[in-house]
């Protein structure tokens, strides 16, 4: 970069792109509820920054650029309906109203609705008319400001696929005519499961991914983390969104320990917890204590909050609490019975009480076939009979845990331990 | 990846900060906080009480000297920081650059270390190395 007019481009798209980090939730939800469609929002706020790109590296970057971009998104929606002759009344009064108010650095929201906005934003990114799949890429989109480029590359599809994942979602919004509204009070729950639901499915697969070479993606997980936080500020009355924040700072507080230098996975009894991250630990202690001041329990994430507090809270791998643990797999089971649930808690039991009472748990899970074909149910049963000496059918078991992983990088640490059984 | 905010201000930044409302500081810098808490960047931060309750330790000699403060020739005054965890060096400076400071304060960005910056053969490597084969005895003797 030699060139000083390419350098100092270069070092206004980056500008850009944190500045759109910062604000694009609230440009696009400042944006959706003065035009009333999500999609749109989106498309005006990027036309913006394309605009931004453009004029900053020759006027400079002005004093409030998220302000800059929604005022510019505005007049954009203005011309287009202009251009198309559609301009009623109402269209006319808010043009009239930017027009006489000309400074672009003049904040263009209202404190007092902004948050709300953010919030219908989350709420229309993860809404039920939405599949999956893209409601976390809108939510990743819309909310959390990434590009296309990055939400592709986080969970390994091609950019293309994610670009007509996010203009379907915005087509299918537009299409059930979503309103850009906060739920119903006695929807709530239900809506917020979803929104949670999206949540953690970033996290997990920043945490541990399910397909390619490498075993986690943090700033995957991170990203979730700070929507998860970001979202506990807007429904602070809500105890579950404090369980979902405690569990992300309390996972994430092991990112430094999970891996070694090359990549290699490094499991929890195994990892230097001087690497573990206090502050993050701090963090998700002080989350799950609001949960608790809520005085209405602990729900699906903050009893696995619990869990993993007992983890992070050890000195030692041996002075871990493996009785409490169980004791909060066999809450977890019961609110949502699961069979990954029951193998969890098969590990808790193998440390607790034993390999072979475990054993007897992990072995009704494969009578029971509902876990046929996932990979940690032979992992986990090996891990067990080696501890019974029971090396030939554990090392079978592993090896079959290692034909069933899609993780390249899961597949060899499984083939090592079965190597090295004999 | 984190950032710490390290705030710094010369004497004078914090003789002219002095003379401005104490309730009119704490709005400030409470909106600036609550701004970070809501994006969900604020990992921690504190501020720090007045330089003359400070000590330093200085090792030019062995054994190092002691010194309360103040500190006759210090230019600047370390005064409270944050850490943020955001996505890019651009988005830390962004933040850093809406803290509501006045002319003689100084924001200085810095990257909290990762994993990865330190080498295969670096010293905790190998403690890692040995923490694992301790573990493992433990494991055995169990």
């Amino acid at each position: 970069m030699d060139d000083p007019v390419a350098a100092s481009a270069e070092a206004v798209r980056r500008r850009v792109a944190a500045v759109w980090r910062i604000e694009s939730a609230r440009i696009v939800a400042t944006l959706a509820r003065y035009v009333g469609d999500v999609g749109l929002a989106e498309d005006l706020a990027q036309e913006a920054v394309v605009d931004a790109l453009r004029q900053w590296p020759r006027d400079g970057v002005p004093a409030s650029p998220g302000a800059w971009l929604t005022a510019v998104a505005k007049r954009k929606a203005i011309d287009g309906w202009r251009r198309r002759e559609r301009l009623d009344e109402r269209y006319a009064a808010m043009a009239h109203d930017l027009d006489t108010r000309t400074d672009p650095n003049a904040p263009p929201w209202d404190p007092d609705t902004i948050d709300d906005d953010v919030l219908r934003l989350v709420f229309i990114s993860c809404h039920p008319v939405l599949a999956r799949d893209a409601q976390v890429a809108l939510t990743l989109r819309v909310v959390g400001g990434l590009s296309t480029e990055e939400i592709a590359r986080a969970f390994l599809v091609p950019t293309a696929t994610v670009q007509q994942r996010i203009v379907r979602a915005k087509k299918t919004l537009s299409a059930a005519h979503v309103p850009f509204e906060v739920p119903a009070r006695e929807e709530l729950p239900d809506r917020l499961a979803s929104v949670f639901g999206v949540l953690y499915l970033i996290f997990n697969e920043g945490y541990a991914a399910s397909a390619g070479d490498e075993w986690m993606r943090p700033e995957l997980s991170l990203e979730a983390l700070r929507l998860a936080r970001s979202l506990s500020r807007l429904v602070p009355r809500e105890p579950e969104v404090h369980g979902l924040v405690a569990l992300f700072e309390f996972q994430a507080s092991r990112f430094g320990a999970r891996t070694t230098e090359d990549g290699e996975p490094v499991l929890l009894p195994d990892q230097d917890r001087t690497r573990w991250d206090r502050t993050l630990i701090a963090r998700g202690t002080a989350a799950l204590a609001r949960q608790d001041a809520l005085g209405r329990g602990r729900g699906y994430y903050g009893l696995q909050a619990g869990i993993a507090e007992c983890h992070a809270t050890a000195a030692r791998a041996a002075d871990t609490d493996w009785e409490r643990i169980v004791l909060l797999y066999e809450a977890l089971g019961r609110l949502a019975p699961s069979p990954v649930i029951d193998l969890n808690r098969a590990v808790a039991v193998s440390m607790s009480e034993g390999p072979a009472t475990a054993l007897r748990i992990v072995d009704e899970l494969v009578a029971s076939g509902r876990l046929s074909g996932y990979h940690l149910l032979p992992s986990v049963r090996g891990e067990l009979l080696d501890r019974l000496g029971r090396a030939a059918e554990a090392r079978e078991e592993l090896q079959m845990a290692a034909r069933l992983t899609r993780n390249e990088r899961e597949r060899a640490v499984l083939l090592r331990k079965a190597d090295a059984l004999t | 990846m984190k950032y710490m905010l390290i705030m710094r201000s010369n004497d004078e930044a914090v003789e002219a900060y002095n003379e401005i409302p104490f309730e009119q500081v704490i709005e400030q810098m409470g909106r600036y906080n609550e701004s970070l808490i809501n994006a969900g960047v604020m990992a921690a931060g504190e501020g720090l009480t007045d330089a003359s309750e400070g000590v330093v330790v200085d090792f030019s000699s062995q054994p190092p000297t002691v010194t309360d403060g103040p500190y006759g020739e210090t230019k600047e005054l370390f005064n409270g920081f944050w850490i943020l965890q955001v996505s890019s060096r651009e988005e830390a400076i962004e933040w850093a650059s809406r803290c509501p400071l006045s002319p003689g304060s100084k924001l200085e960005v810095r990257r909290v270390t990762e994993l990865s910056d330190f080498p295969q053969d670096n010293e905790w490597i190998q403690k890692e190395a040995e923490w694992i084969a301790d573990a493992e005895r433990a494991k055995a003797d169990e």
